[in-house]
């Protein structure tokens, strides 16, 4: 009976405010081991979901049973047995800690090289965070500014909930449920996420980041995240956790959708450090993320920056369908990977509305024994009279036990596209390190400034406080890749 | 007194080849030492060798700083210890803005002497000034590292990186090589604003033009890796006359 009530508490405590009828049998916050219908039934049961959402998840759970896991992508993915997983459990709770005095203080000295604020380090590190700070002040500001403007930023399940009617008009519009074998998994088992709805001609008044939205509650394996900007609107997503992922080999499958109206721009940014593994390729996280925003009126625009520096495989890209006329797709990448990492990311444009344009800059950085390929693709549809795109693919080489590859597809039905592709593989020099060493700088700064150097027309895009996170995470994450 | 800088027999090898057989020089502070000689004569090795370029092996004899060996120390760490090489080729950091470049130097050696880190307005300020002088413009401070200036250019972003760092010794090498006359004017007027009582310059060259505005105390000439001659800034002045022809005998 205590470790029930204490369960309850920690809940409690981890959500700020679990009201949706919690059962107290601590048996049933987690379902059994393994992925079945009845599993599927019980995620959704406990969400308290209607009937159609229900219906939603099974249509995809049955996809996914005839589906194969994609071996396409240039990585090595070893067997994953999807029985052998929890597929809902309440929020993970380590035990809490009074203070920072009693965190391991190597996750410290991560956070303070990271400049993460102090209240947020006590968040990641799992102190109980002071009340102030987390509920009323921070959130309750945000809250209200946005409320005022019309804007809708809660948790997905919370939106299928109280905004059925946009949730079923726009989920799995863009990706739908059997679009690929780690979308089709995530809408049948996704527990968490964002819902962002930006109404006619409002220009979001703050940058939405998940930050705000961790604050309320853990997000799970399986997030959902999906962003409809009406006509005329604009809103700047930041998505990301910098912060260390200390875990076992664990699959992250989100999907992200995005819609936007006439005139509407979306601009999503990441920054994703989950935990790579040990230098060995021990651990670390597999992250199968599907990603595609839809220009659905004309003049849209859509740009996906992501800095990716995290996870032991990542299998990622970020997608535009350029639909309206004039629509405007833009994908800014840095993806870095040392020691065992393997990474196979890139973006797809597809074009369908005359004039549309994209661009594509990609920055990838291999070191150590990693692995790093760009796969994009460009594809003209037969509509899409005068659409142009613009790629540049450039890979970076750390050391000489690491791979950079670049598989880029163009595909043209229209004869007044344009398609330009330019691509570049380089290594730091030793006159370039030498020179930095001249000048006094260490050889983990000297790499740093280089390989920043390298990113820096990605790095622009990101909106400023992530840049200099970002920058960091650069340094951090390229450490012991040297000398 | 000790020496500023003092090359004990020094002797090196690039790969199996060795490129330097016994130098010997002893630097005080306040001087300038020029060193003349030949192409291959083994010049930008000794350079290298005194930076601690990776690739440049020291096979014999002692390089001191102030009675102190720098043999193991590595080539930023000799930096922050006063040492500055100005390149005969500077490199090109594609990206790298030349701002936070100069300021991660000057925080590097200002974190080593125990102060504090420079404040970004007053580092712009600091920057500015010294740029002006060297006709540097706003517009190639904000550029990437090196990217896209001319070969004089490179050569006054060098002098003005000396300038910033302050150090106590300063390699220059072939800083005349690709300036023009004015440029030529422009960066030894550079140089010569940095000669101070507490520093150490080496002047490396082929021509002895450059020593015509950086007058040397002493001026040494180096043929096939040793000093073969020593002597005034009047040396400099012979080997125009008669060549490098003759020297290796000399000695």
């Amino acid at each position: 009976m205590a470790a029930t009530t204490e369960t309850i508490e920690q809940l409690e405590q981890a959500t700020g405010k679990y009201k949706y009828g919690f059962v107290t049998d601590i048996e049933s916050d987690k379902a059994p081991k393994g992925l079945n219908e009845d599993i599927v039934r019980f995620i959704s049961a406990k969400k308290d979901e209607p009937e159609w959402m229900l219906e939603w998840r099974l249509k995809a759970f049955a996809r996914w049973q005839q589906m194969e896991s994609p071996d396409w992508a240039k990585l090595n993915i070893p067997p994953i047995d999807y029985q052998d997983s929890y597929y809902y459990s309440a929020p993970k709770q380590k035990e809490k800690l009074a203070s920072l005095d009693e965190v391991d203080p190597q996750l410290l000295e991560t956070y303070e090289k990271l400049g993460i604020p102090l209240n947020e380090q006590k968040m990641l590190a799992n102190v109980a965070v002071d009340a102030v700070f987390d509920s009323v002040s921070v959130a309750t500001t945000f809250r209200e500014e946005l409320f005022k403007a019309g804007v809708i930023f809660c948790p997905i399940s919370e939106a299928i909930r109280d905004y059925p009617e946009l949730v079923q008009k726009y989920m799995g519009s863009v990706i739908p449920v059997g679009d690929n074998y780690f979308a089709a998994l995530n809408s049948a088992v996704f527990t968490d996420g964002s819902f962002v709805y930006i109404p006619k001609g409002v220009r979001c008044p703050m940058e939405l980041s998940t930050y705000f939205r961790i604050n309320e509650q853990n997000t799970g394996q399986f997030e959902r995240t999906l962003i409809i900007a009406e006509d005329e609107s604009y809103v700047s997503y930041l998505e990301g956790c910098t912060a260390p992922q200390r875990d076992e080999n664990q699959l992250h499958a989100a999907v992200v959708e995005l819609v936007a109206a006439r005139d509407a721009e979306i601009k999503y940014s990441t920054v994703q450090n989950w935990y790579p593994g040990d230098e060995n390729g021990k651990g670390g996280i597999y992250n199968f993320v599907t990603k595609r925003g839809v220009c659905r009126g004309d003049r849209a625009k859509i740009s996906w920056t992501q800095v990716e520096t995290g996870s032991a495989i990542t299998w990622k890209y970020p997608s535009c369908v350029l639909q309206g006329k004039d629509s405007v797709g833009e994908f800014y990448s840095v993806a870095l990977t040392n020691n065992m990492q393997q990474a196979d990311t890139g973006t797809k444009m597809i074009h369908i509305g005359e004039g549309s344009r994209s661009t594509i800059i990609s920055k990838g950085i291999s070191a150590g024994k990693s692995q790093n390929c760009y796969r994009g693709l460009v594809q003209m549809q037969p509509q899409a009279e005068n659409a142009r795109n613009f790629t540049q693919c450039d890979s970076l080489l750390v050391g000489d036990r690491c791979g950079a590859h670049t598989v880029p597809y163009m595909v043209s039905r229209n004869p007044t596209a344009k398609i330009e592709h330019e691509a570049t593989t380089s290594k730091i020099s030793d006159d370039q390190l030498f020179y930095c060493l001249q000048r006094g700088i260490c050889e983990e700064d000297a790499v740093s400034l280089i390989v920043n150097g390298f990113c820096k027309e990605v790095m622009k895009e990101l909106p400023m406080e992530f840049a200099v996170e970002a920058q960091k995470l650069i340094g951090i994450s390229l450490e012991g890749s040297v000398g | 007194m000790t020496a500023l800088l003092e090359i004990r027999d020094l002797h090196a090898s690039v790969g199996d080849k060795p490129i330097l057989q016994g130098i010997n020089l002893t630097i005080n502070a306040g001087e300038v030492h020029a060193i003349m000689g030949p192409n291959g004569s083994g010049k930008s090795t000794m350079s290298y060798v005194l930076a601690g370029r990776d690739g440049y092996e020291v096979t014999g004899g002692d390089v001191l700083i102030n009675g102190q060996s720098v043999l193991e120390m590595e080539p930023d760490e000799r930096a922050r210890a006063g040492m500055f090489l100005a390149f005969q080729y500077p490199v090109e950091l594609p990206g790298v803005g030349g701002m936070s470049f100069l300021r991660a130097a000057v925080n590097a050696r200002r974190i080593e002497a125990g102060e504090e880190e420079v404040d970004q307005l007053a580092f712009v300020k600091m920057v500015r000034a010294q740029a002006t002088k060297l006709g540097i413009s706003d517009d190639m401070l904000k550029r990437a590292v090196n990217v896209g200036f001319s070969g004089g250019e490179k050569k006054r972003y060098e002098i003005l990186q000396m300038a910033l760092l302050e150090p106590t010794i300063a390699v220059l090498d072939e800083t005349d090589s690709g300036l023009d006359v004015d440029a030529l004017k422009i960066v030894s007027d550079g140089v010569n604003f940095l000669r101070a009582p507490e520093r150490a310059m080496v002047v490396i060259t082929h021509y002895q033009r450059l020593l015509d505005h950086i007058v040397p105390d002493y001026v040494h000439i180096l043929s096939k890796g040793k000093i073969r001659k020593s002597g005034g800034k009047e040396l400099a002045l012979e080997v125009e006359e008669s060549g490098y022809a003759g020297i290796d005998d000399a000695a």
